[in-house]
């Protein structure tokens, strides 16, 4: 996994809430066996129109919005397991989601590929989107180390559990950890059979 | 200290807790499917790690499988590859497998009950969020990414948070034609998508002790709707007659043992909650959703609300419906009767019975999808396929189907289809496919009239 400690860039703002996994990469896209190329797909239903042409309301189709940051509207990521959502989001270019809240299962699938989810209050988020649809230059400073996002509209710190910051800014993952546990799992597994 | 179900079951399977960070759960089942296991696999063979303990997991070929004609060759060459590749995958590690025409298989969430792999106080995880189905039983089954299947390889536990906890209580009468699904679908348009997230919950109340194991299936299934990670049912006489006699479940004096065992899984009297909803079964009506996103449902008897916000509008929208519509009486022309939440064989009787003697209108396209091999047969014999087809309806083979719509069960773009599935997202049974969430015998009588009716008006 890469390395994540700084990052300062613009952002793409989807303001819709309750962003499903559907929504992000939809399940006709996932029958590939290996993580590469759903970028492409991101969105895919939002991304085009019914008669196949281009949606040009869709922000990540309008290009006064750039940037590795996406910032979206309340509970994002819910629904469906899918990792394949992470690998889109990843694989598009994105380093960063901000959001109000995200659902457990793709925070989790995030943090795994490196892609930093940011909780932030639901007033700052509102505020952002707004700032961002209105200056969609404005720039965003994130610091995992110091857990900050700053912005014209103020500087805020995040929560993030200790070990996933550990492996990210290190580039750590689960399975070495788990291994180096080895011994522990396996006189785990004997009492249990007992 | 007084311990919930949840406390229990967990704190028996914790292996080690990192400081300030996440805790190591031994994982007893993990079941896998085509779609989110082979880049986990993958990702073993790269780093050279063998599968730890591959006696401890079951796969089944489901999401991407087709419903008819099963005994034929794929025709999609991406979904033939995803399932060969499942099966050299659990070949090559020797991995108990249900592959497609195998008499055990079906959906995951199905099979793994029937069979008596589900049993109470176990770990279970997939990578397919509905694993809370097994929560039923008063297992702890949660869904995970693929990542993190790649861990359960590599080390047979995850890596989690232990999760907060959330009791949901409903007792009292539920209503004539009101049923589990019902139930679930009442809990989250009332408490909201995200009110769960965060918690593992627990059901409790008379209302889900006088349910079947089918019934308490398909409400622990939809706990991930109002965001929860599982959902929990202590275990009870009702489980352990369903699981008696099961073709995994132990015999004689080892299963009375177990039985003595599982009748300590419940919660303490006073143990301590950190968030708790209790709500009057009398409440409860039919239930139909009319956005898109389950907890935007009502009763039968309401109408729909009128918000503001865009999201909202937006869901509207692609619904083509109004603020202020009752949804009785609106034309629809799809019917899918199946999906991890209803397509066991309680679901289809429910379906039957009310069918008999009736004919489908003519205007709907009525799908039928058993979720196993062993549903499948059950409607035979017990002689339900005769009453379909004498109504004119045909039954498909198993699978997840127009649930999620990755192989060529899609509703059309801009057709109504009332499902008994559980996610009403946008394009989740097919591009622009407009989905009504409800129980199955709403879902049969929109069947048998060609819209929605209100059952609660019918003998
Ligand atoms: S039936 Fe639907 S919800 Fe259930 S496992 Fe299959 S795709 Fe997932």
């Amino acid at each position: 996994m890469e390395k994540f400690v700084k990052i300062t860039d613009t952002a793409i703002p989807i303001a819709t809430e309750n962003i499903d996994t559907d929504q992000i990469i939809p399940a006709r896209f996932l029958k590939a066996t290996d993580k590469k190329g759903f970028g492409e797909n991101l969105f895919r239903d939002w991304k085009y129109k019914k008669d196949g042409n281009k949606n040009l309301e869709f922000p990540l189709n309008q290009s006064k919005y750039q940037g590795k940051i996406l910032v979206a509207g309340n509970n994002f990521g819910c629904g469906s397991s899918r990792e394949h959502a992470a690998w889109a989001i990843a694989d598009y270019g994105f380093k960063v989601i901000i959001s109000s809240f995200f659902a457990d299962i793709f925070k989790g699938n995030a943090l795994n590929n490196g892609l930093l989810p940011i909780q932030v209050p639901e007033k700052y988020i509102k505020e952002l989107l707004a700032l961002i649809q209105e200056k969609p230059n404005t720039k965003i400073a994130i610091d995992l180390e110091k857990q900050t996002v700053e912005t014209a509209i103020g500087k805020i710190t995040f929560k993030i559990d200790a070990y996933k910051k550990l492996c990210l800014t290190k580039g750590y993952d689960d399975i070495d950890y788990l291994i180096s546990k080895k011994d522990k799992i396996e006189a785990f597994e004997k009492q249990l059979e007992i | 200290m007084k311990k919930t179900l949840f406390d229990k079951v967990w704190d028996a399977h914790v292996v080690d807790v990192i400081k300030n960070g996440p805790q190591i759960l031994y994982i007893d089942k993990h079941l896998i499917h085509e779609v989110t296991s082979p880049q986990a696999f993958n990702e073993l063979e790269q780093r050279n790690i063998p599968i730890a303990r591959p006696d401890k997991i079951v796969a089944t070929a489901d999401h991407n499988t087709p419903t008819q004609n099963q005994h034929l060759p794929i025709k999609d060459i991406q979904s033939r590859k995803q399932l060969e590749q499942l099966t050299k995958n659990c070949k090559n590690n020797n991995i108990t497998l249900y592959e497609l025409g195998h008499k055990y298989n079906g959906i995951i969430h199905v099979i793994a009950p029937e069979l008596g792999i589900t049993q109470p106080g176990m770990t279970m995880v997939c990578g397919d969020s509905h694993t809370s189905t097994h929560g039923a039983f008063g297992a702890i089954a949660f869904g995970i990414g693929t990542s993190q299947v790649a861990q359960v390889f590599a080390s047979q536990c995850v890596l989690i948070q232990k999760p907060k906890k959330l009791r949901v209580n409903v007792n009292g009468k539920l209503k004539k034609g009101v049923l589990p699904k019902d139930v679930i679908l009442y809990i989250i348009a009332k408490l909201g998508t995200n009110s769960g997230t965060g918690y593992f919950c627990e059901y409790a109340g008379n209302v889900f002790e006088e349910m079947t194991m089918e019934g308490r299936m398909t409400v622990c299934n939809m706990s991930i709707e109002m965001g929860a990670r599982g959902g929990m049912i202590a275990p009870d006489q009702t489980t352990f007659d369903y699981i008696k006699g099961k073709k995994f479940a132990s015999k004689g004096i080892s299963f009375e043992q177990k039985v003595t065992y599982w009748k300590t899984l419940k919660t303490d009297q006073d143990a301590i909650f950190d968030q708790e909803y209790s709500l009057d079964a009398a409440e409860i009506e039919p239930m139909l959703t009319y956005g898109t996103n389950p907890g935007m449902g009502i009763k039968i008897s309401e109408k729909i609300p009128n918000q503001k916000d865009t999201s909202f509008k937006k869901a509207l929208e692609y619904m083509q419906f109004k603020p202020g519509e009752s949804l009785i009486n609106k034309t629809i022309n799809y019917v899918f009767l199946g999906s991890c939440t209803n397509s066991r064989i309680e679901d289809f009787r429910v379906a039957a019975n009310y069918i008999k003697g009736k004919q489908k209108a003519k205007n709907v396209n009525a799908w039928l999808v058993p979720g196993s091999q062993q549903v499948a047969k059950q409607i035979q014999t017990e002689g339900l396929q005769q009453i379909f087809e004498a109504a004119g309806f045909q039954l498909r083979q198993p699978g997840c189907s127009a649930c999620l719509a990755m192989n060529d069960d899609k509703i059309p773009e801009g057709e109504y289809c009332v499902s008994t599935s559980n996610r009403n997202f946008e394009g989740r049974q097919g591009q622009g496919a407009r989905t009504i969430l409800a129980s199955p015998l709403m879902a049969a009588a929109a069947a048998i009239a060609g819209k929605i009716v209100d059952i609660t008006q019918q003998n």
